[in-house]
């Protein structure tokens, strides 16, 4: 017989464990209308104003079409950096245009760090939960990803302590820890000034990288100013921001701020990689930022999230139950909760799809055992009333699913 | 053949969704390749009013799941009067539902393993503690529990003992609240596509490194070279006719037409047991019916064209 794949025997080591997934597959459902869909990421764009977004478009190729449409550099284009510069400012942070390297979204400057920083075997620690993406990004080098649990504040960090000494104690080390330190993705929550500090002097003491991923920062439901890692220690942490959440995720803008050796490497492997960002998407994007009160839009985003996740939240309250706990996220775009014990988030999606609701199990967000009883539930993209109806039918689920586990004395 | 207009139909919401689709892209390439004028149709509230305005000839589908196997479409395509592939209405709905089905085989003297239905309702009204102590000693170890409707393997589990049985009708209820628990037959996992009244040849399922613990899941079923696929099965010719014979016996009772498969085990005695008809076989690269067509001699076009001939005759 002709076999299925003919390229079977050609794939890298690294391909080995893509197989076909039934949850991935249960998610195929997830995208259609009739399912109130709490498992994507996706920003509500709506809050913009298309009409102005194409004028800006078109003032770009009008005035510097021949720019726009040409190959571009290695690092990003000057002008953008320079309005990048501007946001980051916005988060209290100070950096020059040459700091910065323009990346694909935030995505690719985690693809490109760690194909800088990690060699096969390597420890890199994660808070735990962590985001699935990075968590990808990482596992095409094949590092030993080591979870750091959290709470209302953020990372422990006595148990940062206590993974970097038992690892001492075996004669390892970390090369470095991943963190998104604010309105964390899965968990919503955001990590206190006082554990800031403690996270940054432990790694000073085990001589560790920090990649502080920024991605929710502007989207604070109190509007506080929390300070960046990289503020506090700028030759030991490399700061990740992107467009994403504040503009436009289509865009793919996002960039890294670096220590100079670690800037001039990453444009390299950007280069190597796709040789530039695309000038068209810089050149709006640098319009965009230079012309549009972008900071207004980031309230309005804000605030339609707060809304929504007031919704998702009250709704938790009637319709789950009394046992399951969701920590108040502080921003963001995305809701933790536990479920009573005896509950797998995974093995109960299929009822979910077959009740048309849709969220990530929690167990996606861990490279290795956890999150079983855990699920995450975006508020930024479904409207506040689709919302309710997604949490009524969630609830309706993990009553029906504690009530079976009960029939059989679990 | 004629060029006929025809609306493939697949995906909708059923948990095979995404199977489906990928049925429904082949069997919508493959159609367009002969000169046949193709419409991809997917499932929702609008799907009927869709065909009506689109007045195909026939309707392909290429549908896995509720809403698509179980009788709902095709039930709604006779109502309009369009011409579908595979079984009818009646047909689908006894194939979709395993209990159903192999009370209609058992009735016939077709061989089927032994089983129990077992509803989450029965099991929180009467107690798992009286019920499930009754149900292994009814049923011999080890055994399989299957959710009553439902394909590719979905909520399907494994019993080597009597404590996994707890967990594998908790997994089984969450895709169905009927799950149909059955006597584990060990042997060599077959499947016989007939197509048009025809059978082509048996396709063996051939798991390497399969033990206790290696099934033919999800995972094994769509993951390309997980299952090598062998056509036709590597079992002596009078118990692959004996397979074949019982396949065609099982499809006539059911009432099935154009197209179905039946999927079966045959033990170390060369006794084929079935284990159900599926009347929307997969048609994806690594689905069983199109690697039986290959194993005749027959293409993946001329498969489907046969398939959409065979309805419209």
């Amino acid at each position: 017989m002709s076999p299925v794949d003919p390229h079977l025997s050609r794939y890298a080591s690294r391909a080995n464990g893509m197989t076909a997934s039934e949850i991935r597959a249960l998610f195929a459902v997830a995208s259609r209308p009739e399912v109130v869909s709490l498992a994507g990421g996706m920003p509500d764009v709506s809050v913009l104003d298309f009409p102005t977004v194409g004028e800006v478009a078109a003032q770009v190729f009008l005035t510097n079409g021949a720019t726009a449409l040409q190959y571009g550099g290695g690092q990003g284009t000057p002008a953008l950096r320079e309005q990048l510069t501007q946001v980051l400012q916005a988060e209290a942070i100070s950096a020059r245009a040459d700091d910065l390297v323009v990346t694909a979204g935030g995505q690719q400057a985690l693809d490109l760090l760690a194909r800088l920083f990690i060699n096969a075997g390597d420890v890199v620690l994660a808070e735990g939960p962590s985001y699935v993406g990075a968590l990808s990004a990482f596992g095409q080098y094949e590092p030993e990803i080591v979870h750091v649990p959290m709470d209302a504040d953020g990372l422990i960090p006595e148990a940062l302590s206590d993974r970097l000494d038992q690892m001492a104690a075996q004669g390892r080390r970390a090369k470095m820890l991943y963190t998104i330190p604010n309105h964390q993705n899965p968990a919503g929550v955001s990590l206190s000034t006082d554990r800031r500090h403690a996270l940054l002097a432990l790694a000073e003491r085990h001589d560790l990288m920090v990649i502080e991923d920024n991605p929710y920062g502007m989207l604070d439901f109190k509007n506080e100013a929390r300070t960046p890692l990289v503020t506090l220690a700028p030759e030991r942490v490399i700061y990740v921001g992107t467009l994403s959440k504040i503009f436009s995720p289509g865009m793919r803008v996002g960039w890294v701020l670096a220590p100079r050796s670690v800037r001039d490497k990453l444009v390299l492997f950007k280069e190597a990689s796709d040789l530039c960002q695309s000038n068209v998407t810089q050149a709006i994007a640098e319009a965009w930022l230079r012309t549009q009160p972008w900071q207004d839009h980031v309230r309005s985003f804000t605030e339609l999230y707060r809304e929504r996740c007031d919704a998702m939240l009250s709704e938790i309250q009637t319709a789950f139950p009394a046992e399951a706990r969701v920590a108040a996220p502080t921003g963001g775009m995305f809701a933790w909760v536990q479920l009573p014990a005896g509950i797998d988030t995974g093995a109960m999606l299929p009822r979910a799809i077959n009740a048309r609701v849709a969220y990530v199990p929690g167990r996606a967000f861990y490279a290795g055992p956890g999150g079983e009883q855990q699920m995450r539930l975006n508020f930024s993209y479904a409207t506040a009333e689709r919302i309710r109806e997604g949490i009524r039918r969630l609830g309706k689920l993990v009553n029906d699913e504690m009530s079976l586990l009960e029939a059989f004395g679990r | 053949m004629e060029p006929l207009r025809i609306a493939v139909i697949a995906g909708g919401l059923s948990l095979e969704r995404e199977v489906s689709l990928h049925s429904g892209a082949r069997v919508t390439a493959a159609l367009e390749s002969r000169g046949h004028e193709v419409t991809l149709l997917d499932v929702d509230s609008q799907v009927i009013d869709r065909i009506e305005e689109m007045k195909p000839d026939v309707a392909y589908l290429a549908l896995h799941g509720r809403m698509g196997e179980d009788g709902t479409v095709q039930g709604l395509l006779e109502l309009i009067g369009v011409p579908f592939t595979g079984p009818d209405a009646r047909a689908s709905a006894l194939s979709w539902d395993k209990a159903v089905a192999k009370g209609v085989w058992r009735r016939h003297g077709i061989p089927t393993p032994d089983w129990i239905s077992l509803s989450s309702d029965a099991v929180r009204d009467l107690g798992a503690a009286r019920v499930l102590p009754r149900v292994i000693e009814r049923l011999p170890m080890p055994l399989v529990v299957k959710p009553a409707q439902g394909g590719a393997s979905m909520g399907v589990g494994y019993v080597n003992q009597e404590s996994d049985l707890t967990d594998a009708l908790i997994g089984s209820f969450r895709y169905h609240p009927v799950a149909v628990v059955e006597r584990f037959v060990a042997g060599t996992e077959i499947a016989v596509s007939i197509v048009d009244g025809e059978p082509l040849p048996p396709v063996e399922i051939d798991l390497p490194g399969r033990d206790s613990h290696r099934h033919y899941d999800f995972s094994a079923r769509y993951t390309p070279g997980a299952t090598t696929l062998h056509a036709p099965a590597r079992l002596p010719a009078d118990v692959l006719d004996a397979a074949t014979a019982a396949a065609v016996l099982a499809y006539e009772e059911c009432g099935a037409r154009h197209v179905t498969r039946v999927d079966m085990i045959v033990d170390p005695d060369g006794q084929p047991w079935l284990l159900e008809l599926d009347t929307c076989p997969g048609m994806t690269e690594t689905s069983l019916l199109p690697a039986a067509a290959e194993a005749a001699g027959e293409s993946f076009p001329s498969l489907c064209e046969r398939i959409v001939a065979a309805a419209i005759s």
